[in-house]
């Protein structure tokens, strides 16, 4: 830790402090979101009405545009929320707890949408709605992840015992993260490998993966803009008794 | 760092590689059953139960598929290009996306005699993807679904 930069260190400091997030993040919602509508909506278009059709699949393969997106998401805010809950144990810091309770929602809200939008193009493509192979099942757990972790926050009362059993659960969690991902190549699924990897150039021509990439980009946006709100709301409800919070909204609703 | 937290991620640590070791292990021991369908060679290998319920997979051989005329009756080779072929006999409505050269997994069950009675076929999707432009330049045939070959020698 001596080695950390001064200016980093205090970043840290500050984080810690809900206050200094709920006024410094106000004014990048609309930024965030107005480049998310952009991307997302120029993706979408892009990859739903000029991209070329596969030709094993035809018009049924433009779902990877929403479902790729969604299903990346769906990982990257599980593990966002085990940081979150490895802060919050470790450095107690609040702020952490918040983001916990923020993402939850909205990570189950992306799992959904990777699976319904899989399983509605599984039935043309491979001829079934659902199939119990590795890497749906893994999916489907990370599914009951999220809605176990935001049942868990509401069982108990006390905002400190919920947050650190809903950190624990997030934590012990992410070992689904490296099964999902690695499902399709350590066991036989219906499933296809990934199409995109660092280390490879993708199975996929440009003129396919472009407009995917806006939407990966414009969702990250997306994701960022949901949980940046869904914290400053978790803010203002835990901080309502706070001297701020109570100026704050005399302000507001003078 | 201050020692208490140093301790409380060492315990974070302990519990997230205990449990990582512990899913390892049960992963493990449960490989056979998550593995979706056998592969041809254990088929041939007769690593496959016969007369259960089981799942099949591989790729369909190129001018294997064949169609008794006027019914719903259509059989095929399914091979891991590697040597090792199973026939597959099936009845009924095939993928779209069904065709030679295409992966597919099929529910059934296999006969004592080496042919495997499939009840359901399944397409499997690889991870290429190419526009039909793209495709036909490369003399690549589109899926054929349920226009499959006749019986040899049949006439169109």
């Amino acid at each position: 830790m001596k080695y950390i930069p001064d200016g980093l260190r205090r970043l840290w400091h500050r984080m810690g402090s809900p206050r200094w997030f709920f006024e410094t993040t106000g004014s990048w919602v609309p930024w965030l979101g107005g480049a998310a509508a952009l991307l997302i909506a120029v993706g979408t278009v892009w990859g739903l009405a000029f991209a070329p059709p596969d030709y094993l699949q035809g018009d049924s393969f433009r779902i990877i545009y929403i479902h790729v997106p969604a299903a990346y998401l769906a990982q990257a805010g599980y593990i966002l929320m085990a940081v979150c809950g490895v802060i919050l144990l470790v450095w107690r810091m609040k702020l952490a707890d918040m983001v916990m309770t923020a993402v939850a929602p909205i990570g189950a809200a992306f799992t959904f949408l990777a699976l319904a939008t899989g399983s509605i193009w599984g039935k043309p493509t491979w001829g079934t709605y659902w199939i119990w192979d590795a890497r749906i099942t893994s999916v489907l757990i990370l599914l009951f992840l999220y809605l176990g972790i935001i049942g868990l926050r509401r069982a108990i009362e006390r905002p400190e015992a919920a947050g650190r059993a809903c950190a624990i659960l997030a934590i012990v969690g992410v070992i689904n993260i490296p099964i999902i991902k690695y499902s399709v190549d350590w066991w036989m699924t219906l499933h296809q490998p990934a199409t995109f990897s660092i280390t490879a150039a993708p199975a996929m021509p440009p003129i396919m993966w472009v407009p995917l990439l806006l939407n990966v980009l414009g969702f990250n946006l997306l994701f960022a803009v949901a949980v940046i709100q869904g914290t400053r709301t978790e803010v203002l409800v835990r901080e309502r008794r706070t001297r701020w919070v109570n100026d704050l909204c005399l302000r507001e609703t003078a | 760092m201050h020692p208490k937290r140093k301790q409380r991620l060492l315990i974070i640590s302990v519990l997230v590689g205990g449990v990582g070791l512990t899913s390892a292990l049960v992963l493990n021991a449960l490989n056979e059953n998550i593995n979706l369908f056998y592969p041809p060679d254990q088929i041939v290998a007769g690593l496959a139960p016969v007369d259960q319920r089981i799942r099949a997979g591989g790729i369909v051989v190129d001018g294997s598929v064949f169609r008794e005329i006027g019914s719903m009756s259509v059989s095929f080779l399914i091979s891991d290009l590697d040597g090792h072929d199973v026939p597959v006999t099936f009845e009924g409505i095939l993928p779209n996306l069904f065709g030679e050269g295409q992966g597919i997994v099929a529910t059934g069950r296999l006969g004592a005699d080496g042919v495997f009675v499939a009840s359901e076929v399944l397409a499997k999707h690889d991870e290429n993807y190419m526009p039909t432009e793209l495709a036909a330049m490369q003399g690549r045939k589109p899926p054929m679904g349920n226009q499959v070959n006749s019986e040899p020698g049949a006439s169109y």
